[in-house]
């Protein structure tokens, strides 16, 4: 073989050769203490109004805020009740069957630093860790992988992303390899094709090549050169209604799932949900919002079965770049806002609560009249998330991973 | 021809073109500079256009289509209310009570409705189709196909998406943009912000001031999302010193742009109409401005002045050479477009002119990774094929994850390599696809003469004369970065 930089090494050739092989994949520090964490980042693009999915039913002011556009517990259909004063969304029984069962915490009143409206900006800071947008073509959970090859603390094959979808998202992106997998339908060109075009890339084009032969590991991996999955629904390409939506989401997060659940697979994966951005008609109990949470509660069910054994050592840290307006606005929709909520869900999590330091809803109390005021920095959320489950030492966090974030302390005690 | 020159042609058609097909190589050659110029001065019109629907009659003829649908819905709904509640039956009503059993109540009712409403054919999808056929066709038939990129260009630019209107996003297209791509910046910016789809895309067709006459009856209002794009994606860039206040004016007076309901007038429902009940009354504050006119006046001279910020000129003209030539354009092209739409009060054309006569539009190497639809478009053009299957087309875009009038987000498509090249392994899918259809018909040592003239790596000269048949070389060829790069 020609020039190969990047991915197989000798030890990928020996891939395949067993349980023994599998077990030297592993995290080296997870491995001392017999643990395998798996992290799987869900970004929800569009930015989800945090009051629709999780509302504070217990505060005095939420019904005067949202009127009949309020979730209540006695509503058609009810909210699922969380603890006093919280309720889930009726479109999220998994979600809520989750957190009953310690399996689930909610975030609430948490934004990034990103004080401004920009779907795109907003999201540039949320997936890059920095404090402002446009400041680094890298994600935190990329950099992450990084710092751990270079402490020496996890294998680095074990290290690699999965990326899904097909623009793979900004929090993977970066200097540690990504593999990505994209919904696939069409037959897939042969190994042999696939052989020789690796070849003609590693001559003339390394960017390329790199590409590619990450999806034909990636392919490998699950067991016949090229293919994903294919999906099960008619390929037509009419709008997507929402059975479509439930669909994809559905088969997005449970691939990203069996990736991540293999022996050999990638150990943190990141894969974006679009269609939050509700500034019309945004029917939380029944509607736009409910039917993407159903959906979203969909994928949830779908990761938790296909995780198998390793749901245990899971944790699917569900984020989105802003919340919205905490009135609804002139058309029954929610402008961009501020703070919002975050899903902790996995077999790794020590659930079962709604973090949140409440800053309630009067006017004064609302962020420039407008918003839901964050009263917690998600950094502080991920960066818990990172020191505690993949192990990620907290000067790194501060440093590299969430640069400028040293007085944002890690949340501890959110896994188990 | 000298081989600098068949090389700059070639460069030409990859780059600024749709891509080379059969003889335009040799066409262009002389002066391909030249070439693109002239390809300015051809009427952008499609004749072929004539057949298809205005966007407002598309728009009535689906919201028709839909008030059957939903009457049959309604019909299906009561007609299985009637019927004793099987599904509570056997499960006690206890359990119809909890949210699971509401959700099973729910679901059976609405399957019922879904399939009384599906009965009536949806006339959106096909009339999308024709237009994707006809649009792809003026790619392929094109000499060069500059001035079809530009269409293309700003289509994206002020994009719209088909997942919410469907049937007028081809019409938007014609009407809007090809109509105004080779004029100037303000005539586009009215004409798109002033179109149906648009206003229904970005929400302002029910926004309300709240001191309206509609506002104060129906205590409902604002909707900033219109005001807020066209600020920070069509005209001035983001963070280019516009604030929230700005937005809230800015929305208060694009309200009352909204369109005639379908169902009220079969003449004219659909078409863009100014609804002065909607209307925010009084003056407002725009960027340090005061807009005294009444109506629809107060949003045309607030997009005047937008058009004509200095903000607008750069960040029109370094998106222009972002997507033509480099990722990271060079400052001194940015800079010369920029002059040149200032000094022309944004004149397209000129604009145009002035990236495809300046050196440094030349002198980037070919590392633009080609977006899907130029890649596609152009491995089409390379055979001479004309026509397309708008169905096999259409889905081979939505694979590669730039479906036809379909961005997730009214920032359309990014232009930079990172967005797309995980995309690449996924476009072997295709390119192996459409290698295996052609393979009886196209000889890839003749495609590498027409369109490369030979300027063409000798790797990829090897790898295809060594393939183990046709399909596997013509999808090689595909796929080689000359072919993927520009």
């Amino acid at each position: 073989m020609g020039v190969v930089h990047h991915l197989p090494t000798r030890r990928e050739l020996l891939a395949g050769s067993g349980a023994l092989f599998a077990w030297s994949q592993m995290p080296r520090i997870a491995r001392a203490e017999g643990r395998d964490p798996r992290l799987l980042v869900i970004v929800l693009r569009g930015a989800l109004d945090g009051l629709g999915a999780v509302a504070p039913v217990g505060d005095p002011d939420w019904i005067s805020l949202r009127g009949d556009r309020a979730l209540v517990l006695d509503g058609k259909p009810p909210a699922l009740p969380l603890d006093a004063f919280f309720a889930l969304n009726p479109a999220m029984p998994n979600l809520h069957r989750l957190y009953k069962g310690g399996k689930a915490a909610i975030v609430h009143a948490v934004a990034t630093p990103y004080r401004e409206r920009s779907h795109f900006d907003g999201q540039d800071v949320l997936e890059s860790g920095f404090t402002r947008p446009g400041a680094t073509a890298s994600g935190w959970l990329n950099r992450a992988l990084l710092a751990m090859e270079g402490g020496g603390r996890v294998d680095p094959r074990g290290s690699r992303a999965l990326g899904i979808g097909s623009v793979t998202p900004l929090v993977v992106r970066g200097s540690a390899p990504v593999m990505t997998w994209v919904p696939q339908r069409l037959l897939p060109a042969s190994e042999d094709t696939q052989s020789r075009l690796l070849d003609l890339y590693q001559h003339t084009d390394p960017k390329l090549a790199t590409v590619l032969q990450a999806r034909m590991k990636l392919a490998s991996l699950m067991g016949a050169p090229g293919s994903g999955e294919a999906m099960s629904d008619d390929p037509t390409l009419a709008p997507p209604g929402i059975a479509r939506v439930r669909a994809y989401f559905t088969e997005a997060a449970g691939t990203a799932a069996r990736y991540l659940a293999k022996p050999d697979g990638p150990r943190v994966g990141a894969m974006g949900f679009v269609g939050w951005d509700t500034h019309i008609a945004e029917g939380a109990a029944s509607g736009q919002l409910y039917n993407l949470l159903g959906a979203l509660d969909g994928a949830f069910a779908a990761i938790e079965s296909n995780m198998g054994e390793a749901w245990g050592e899971t944790v699917v840290a569900v984020v989105t770049e802003f919340g919205r307006t905490a009135r609804i606005n002139g058309t029954q929709g929610t402008d961009h806002g501020t703070g919002t909520v975050a899903f902790l869900i996995g077999g790794g999590l020590a659930g079962g609560r709604v973090i949140a330091d409440w800053p309630g809803l009067k006017p004064a109390q609302l962020f420039e009249d407008r918003d839901l005021k964050p009263t917690t920095d998600l950094r502080a959320v991920l960066k818990g998330l990172l020191r505690d489950h993949l192990r990620v030492e907290e000067k790194v966090l501060a440093e590299l991973v969430f640069p400028g974030s040293a007085d944002v302390r890690p949340m501890g005690g959110l896994v188990g | 021809m000298s081989n600098s020159a068949k090389a700059e042609a070639v460069l030409a058609l990859h780059r600024f073109g749709m891509g080379p097909r059969p003889g335009s190589i040799a066409a262009i050659g002389s002066d391909p500079r030249g070439a693109l110029i002239a390809e300015l001065d051809r009427p952008l019109m499609l004749n072929a256009a004539a057949s298809l629907p205005t966007s407002a009659k598309a728009f009535r003829t689906v919201a028709d289509a839909n008030a059957r649908r939903t009457a049959r819905a309604k019909q299906a709904q009561q007609q299985r209310a009637k019927k004793p509640q099987m599904a509570s039956a056997g499960t006690g009503d206890q359990a119809a009570a909890s949210p699971q059993g509401y959700a099973q109540e729910k679901d059976a009712a609405e399957m019922a409705a879904k399939q009384a409403a599906d009965a009536v054919p949806d006339p959106g999808r096909p009339i999308y189709l024709q237009e994707a056929k006809l649009r792809t066709e003026a790619a392929l038939a094109a000499e060069i196909g500059f001035a079809e990129r530009l269409v293309w260009f700003w289509s994206n630019h002020f994009c719209i998406s088909a997942n919410k209107i469907q049937s007028m996003s081809g019409a938007y297209e014609r009407e809007a943009v090809r109509a105004n791509a080779l004029g100037r910046f303000v005539d586009l910016l009215q004409a798109v912000e002033g179109h149906p789809a648009m206003l229904f895309y970005l929400d302002n067709l029910e926004s309300m001031g709240a001191n309206s006459i509609a506002g104060i009856n129906r205590n409902r209002g604002l909707n900033e999302n219109i005001a807020r794009e066209i600020m920070e994606l069509h005209t001035l860039g983001v963070r280019t010193g516009y604030t929230q206040d700005d937005v809230i004016s800015f929305a208060n007076v694009m309200t009352g742009w909204t369109l005639v309901p379908p169902g009220a007038d079969p003449q004219h429902g659909g078409e863009f109409t100014f609804n002065p009940r909607l209307h925010e009354p009084g003056g407002q504050n725009v960027l340090g401005k005061r807009y005294e006119q009444e109506d629809v006046e107060q949003g045309r001279a607030v997009l005047r002045d937008l058009a004509a910020h200095p903000a607008a000129a750069t960040h029109v003209a370094t998106k222009l050479a972002r997507h033509f030539v480099a990722d990271e354009p060079s400052p001194a092209l940015v800079e010369q477009m920029t002059t040149t739409f200032r000094d022309t009060d944004g004149d397209l054309k000129q604009v145009a002119i002035a990236m495809v006569s300046s050196d440094d539009a030349w002198r980037a190497p070919p590392a633009k990774l080609k977006r899907p639809s130029e890649w596609v478009v152009g491995m089409v053009r390379a055979t001479g094929i004309t026509q397309v299957d708008p169905v096999l087309y259409t889905g081979g875009q939505q694979l590669l994850g730039e479906p036809l009038w379909r961005p997730s987000a009214p920032k359309g498509y990014p232009d930079d390599e990172a967005s797309w090249i995980d995309g690449v392994g996924r476009r072997l899918d295709v390119a192996n696809n459409f290698a295996e259809r052609i393979s009886g018909m196209a000889d890839p040592q003749v495609i590498i003469e027409d369109v490369f003239a030979s300027e063409i790596a000798a790797e990829v000269k090897q790898a295809v004369g060594r393939a183990e048949s046709r399909q596997q070389a013509l999808a090689l060829l595909f796929m080689s970065a000359d072919f993927q790069r520009r």
